[in-house]
């Protein structure tokens, strides 16, 4: 990927600020203010996090690079992506060393901000603090240049989204990156058998790390039996295997000694506890043990509504601009295959990647403005102890819930949580739930096959039938997270605890929401969209190639220069179904046949699946097609039902029976036949490793479940 | 009266001040990271739905654990 190439050789030689601070500090508002909202993505090396760049100017210095850390509470790590902001603040693992580290204290938590600060000081970084939400923490903030005295380093009050105290900032920074001076500021001292542990750590460490203190007691902290850290040499870990009592007394007096310098000398710089009537009053509805619930799944209701109907028109139209378009051009290049390739195959292509658009703005509109309400840390709260029994995050809800719009969204979505492994396993499960793609699907063989009775006079057999493929699509993507996490060991690692911040409600910003919907749409088009054309692409020239019946039953050319011209189309559309039957998707169903035999399918079903590659609910007009129907995608079409319903085995017994329309039903429940899925998941893992297992494992499922269910069926006699 | 009970047995919104943090290394170090040191005021605030996790009041923030970590935290009321 063009993105995740080595920092250092791509950007230039530009002075490098790198912002840190806690996660809802006012970091990404203070981003956008500082590089106009302009970032360059991309990714950490070997990590699916991003990696955000923008550029600023600075009066006296000239254009700088800015990059955003990913929020964090400390420098120890204990994950590969907690590791990131120590790699990204010293400068190792091949990333860039900054020339100034403005690090975002959240002023109406100042005291507890504070630790990040010291930690970096005590490396000799060179530090500067911006204090931000100052005008929410009112008299709670401390006086910068005071709390600068006492930190040994500079504290610039901002308040980014107003503009106010950035203009200081840039000049601070200005005059930090002048300042050659690097200075490691210890506030608290270690004692006589600490240093002599730092001094025996320190000869082990790597040689292109700092060999400084803070170095050592990073290490003694950080690293530990059954970390998830990554490129720690063998000889440091040896080093630092000590005892668990010798561990914990090693964060006893680090901790507590930056702690007790934090509340004896920097607390009583907030004359006031800040003010969080309005968090407490509204978390008490909000995280109510029934209200909060009810609230909840009210909103989630409404997420819901707004991917399908909210975005439904809009879907509707980029469809028919993109078949308008691709009619104009077919017309304009009457029978050449190139005029045929981009209407059909590019056109078409782009314009799936386009209609995906509408639920990716949707949904990320909404995302963002839950969390930067600070809703969304609500959520994981709420949901822990549910999505827990299934070893899922507690945010991994949301994607969940909106796989039943889209699944290529829901996997963007999961984004949200922290952790690769649990970023996974959300991306593993969330195609098993019911996409709408899979409902004109649904619709064409529950309303063909099943017949329209209504059960003890009420229920009606079709429309439970729909519901239970819903529930169907829901217990097996739970079911399925409950056994990957068990079973496969990227995605089992052992169950973290919880450490989860509520931050106070806030007003969403708009620009910086705007921002992030803007980013994620820019790079799913350049990316995962690339692919899907790709793939529809091709998939296009298995369906389409041989231009002509490869061996005609008749000569068609005579057959419809014969007949009258009101039944040529009957004619043309016989021929089409006989070219498709020869083409090479209907090789590739034919070579299907002997796989799918055992689940009741024959060789047109066979191309059909091959036609829901592109996307599922083009079955239905694949479908059409081999059966030499009218075109028709609505899918509603009475007249192939009544195909359906007619087609006959070669020994004259009814191919569709109600029990193939179940097996049908269930490979698509299961089956992750969907190519933009497969290329989103291959975006957002930046492998090809988990789409490919995905596909595997989803379609041998699917299989497995079709087969059971048939041959099940046939042994009852059904 | 004073008494040493775990965090999960708090009674909700009462005050209380941290006597002692144990528990898994990583969690400990991190939960102390966050403030959640001896002498800290902490409050219970909330518990969710199905009785788990739980959500605390320190240092004016607001932070969730599971009951089965947040045992490993003793305070005096």
């Amino acid at each position: 990927m063009s993105q995740s190439s080595t920092p250092a050789s791509a950007e230039s030689l530009r002075p490098l600020v790198a912002l840190a601070g806690h996660p809802n500090t006012g970091k990404t508002t203070l981003f956008n203010v500082l590089t106009g909202s302009r970032a360059r993505v991309g990714n950490y090396p070997g990590i699916t996090v991003e990696r955000r760049m923008g550029e600023a100017g600075l009066e006296g210095v000239g254009p700088v690079d800015v990059l955003d850390i990913p929020g964090t509470y400390s420098l120890v790590a204990r994950t590969g992506e907690e590791q990131i902001a120590i790699n990204a603040m010293l400068g190792l693992a091949g990333q860039r060393r900054p020339d100034a580290v403005v690090i975002c204290v959240d002023a109406t938590q100042f005291v507890r901000s504070s630790h990040l600060v010291l930690q970096a000081l005590e490396f000799g970084l060179p530090v500067l603090v911006a204090l931000t939400m100052t005008d929410e923490a009112k008299e709670a903030a401390p006086d910068p240049a005071e709390m600068g005295r006492h930190l040994g380093c500079e504290v610039v009050s901002v308040v980014a989204a107003h503009g106010r105290g950035v203009a200081e900032l840039n000049t601070a920074i200005a005059r930090r990156l002048r300042d050659p001076e690097r200075r490691e500021i210890w506030h608290w001292q270690p004692t006589a058998w600490l240093r002599r542990l730092l001094a025996e750590t320190r000869t082990a460490l790597p040689a292109d790390w700092p060999s400084c203190d803070a170095m050592a007691l990073w290490a003694l902290m950080s690293v530990e039996p059954g970390d998830e850290l990554h490129g720690i040499p063998a000889a440091l870990r040896r080093a630092v295997h000590l005892p668990p009592e010798t561990r914990k007394r090693v964060d006893d007096e680090a901790i507590l000694g930056r702690y007790a310098f934090m509340d004896a000398t920097l607390a009583p710089l907030g004359h006031h506890e800040p003010d969080r009537s309005l968090t407490e009053r509204v978390d008490r509805i909000l995280i109510h043990p029934w209200l909060g619930l009810l609230i909840f799944l009210l909103l989630m209701f409404v997420l819901f509504e707004g991917l399908f109907a909210g975005a439904d028109p809009l879907i509707h139209l980029i469809e028919r601009v993109f078949a308008a378009a691709g009619d104009e051009i077919k017309h304009a290049l009457p029978g050449s295959i190139l005029g045929h390739f981009v209407a059909d195959g590019l056109l078409a292509g782009v314009g799936a990647v386009a209609m995906f658009l509408p639920q990716i703005l949707l949904l990320f509109f909404f995302l963002g403005l839950l969390e930067d309400s600070g809703y969304l840390a609500r959520v994981a709260f709420l949901m822990d102890r549910p999505m827990r029994a299934m070893h899922l995050h507690g945010r991994a809800f949301i994607p969940l819930l909106a796989g039943f719009a889209c699944a290529v969204p829901a996997i963007m979505a999961t984004r949200t949580m922290e952790r690769r492994r649990d970023r996974v396993l959300a991306m593993m499960v969330i195609p098993l739930t019911t996409c709408s793609a899979r409902l004109p699907v649904y619709t064409l063989i529950i309303g063909s096959l099943f017949p329209a009775r209504r059960i003890g006079g009420v229920l009606p057999a079709q429309g439970l039938l729909v519901v239970f493929m819903y529930a169907f699509g829901m217990a097996a993507a739970l079911l399925a997270a409950l056994i990957l996490s068990r079973a496969l060991p990227p995605l089992r690692s052992r169950r973290l605890p919880l450490v989860l911040e509520l931050p106070p409600y806030r007003r969403p910003r708009l620009r910086d929401v705007r921002g992030m919907v803007w980013d994620r749409s820019r790079r799913f088009v350049t990316d995962a969209g690339t692919l899907i054309v790709i793939c529809s692409v091709v998939l296009w020239g298995l369906l389409d190639f041989p231009r002509q019946p490869a061996s005609p039953s008749r000569d068609w050319k005579a057959a419809i220069a014969q007949v009258e011209p009101a039944a040529r189309p009957e004619v043309e559309r016989a021929k089409e179904a006989e070219r498709l039957q020869q083409s090479y998707a209907g090789r590739i169903g034919k070579l299907m046949e002997p796989a799918i035999a055992p689940l009741g399918f024959d060789w047109k079903i066979g191309i059909g699946l091959v036609g829901a590659f592109v996307a599922r609910e083009v079955f239905v007009a694949t479908m059409g097609v081999v059966y030499g129907l009218e075109p028709d995608t609505a899918g509603s079409s009475l007249t192939l039902r009544e195909k359906l319903r007619q087609e006959k085995r070669p020994d004259g017994s009814p191919l569709y029976t109600p029990l193939v329309g179940l097996s049908l039903l269930l490979f698509f429940a299961l089956a992750c036949q969907c190519t933009s899925t497969l290329a989103v998941v291959r975006r957002e893992t930046g492998s090809l490793r988990w789409p490919l297992f995905l596909f595997a494992y989803t379609s041998v499922l699917a299989w497995l479940v079709s087969f059971a269910a048939y041959q099940t069926g046939r042994l009852l006699g059904l | 009266m004073k008494s040493v009970v775990s965090l999960p047995e708090l009674p909700l919104r009462k005050l209380a001040v941290v006597e002692a943090v144990e528990g898994d290394r990583a969690f400990r170090r991190r939960i102390m990271e966050m403030g959640l040191i001896p002498g800290t005021k902490v409050r219970l605030v909330a518990v969710a739905p199905m009785g788990d996790p739980l959500t605390l009041e320190l240092r004016s923030s607001r932070l969730s654990l599971r009951r089965k970590e947040a045992a490993q935290v003793r305070v005096r009321v």
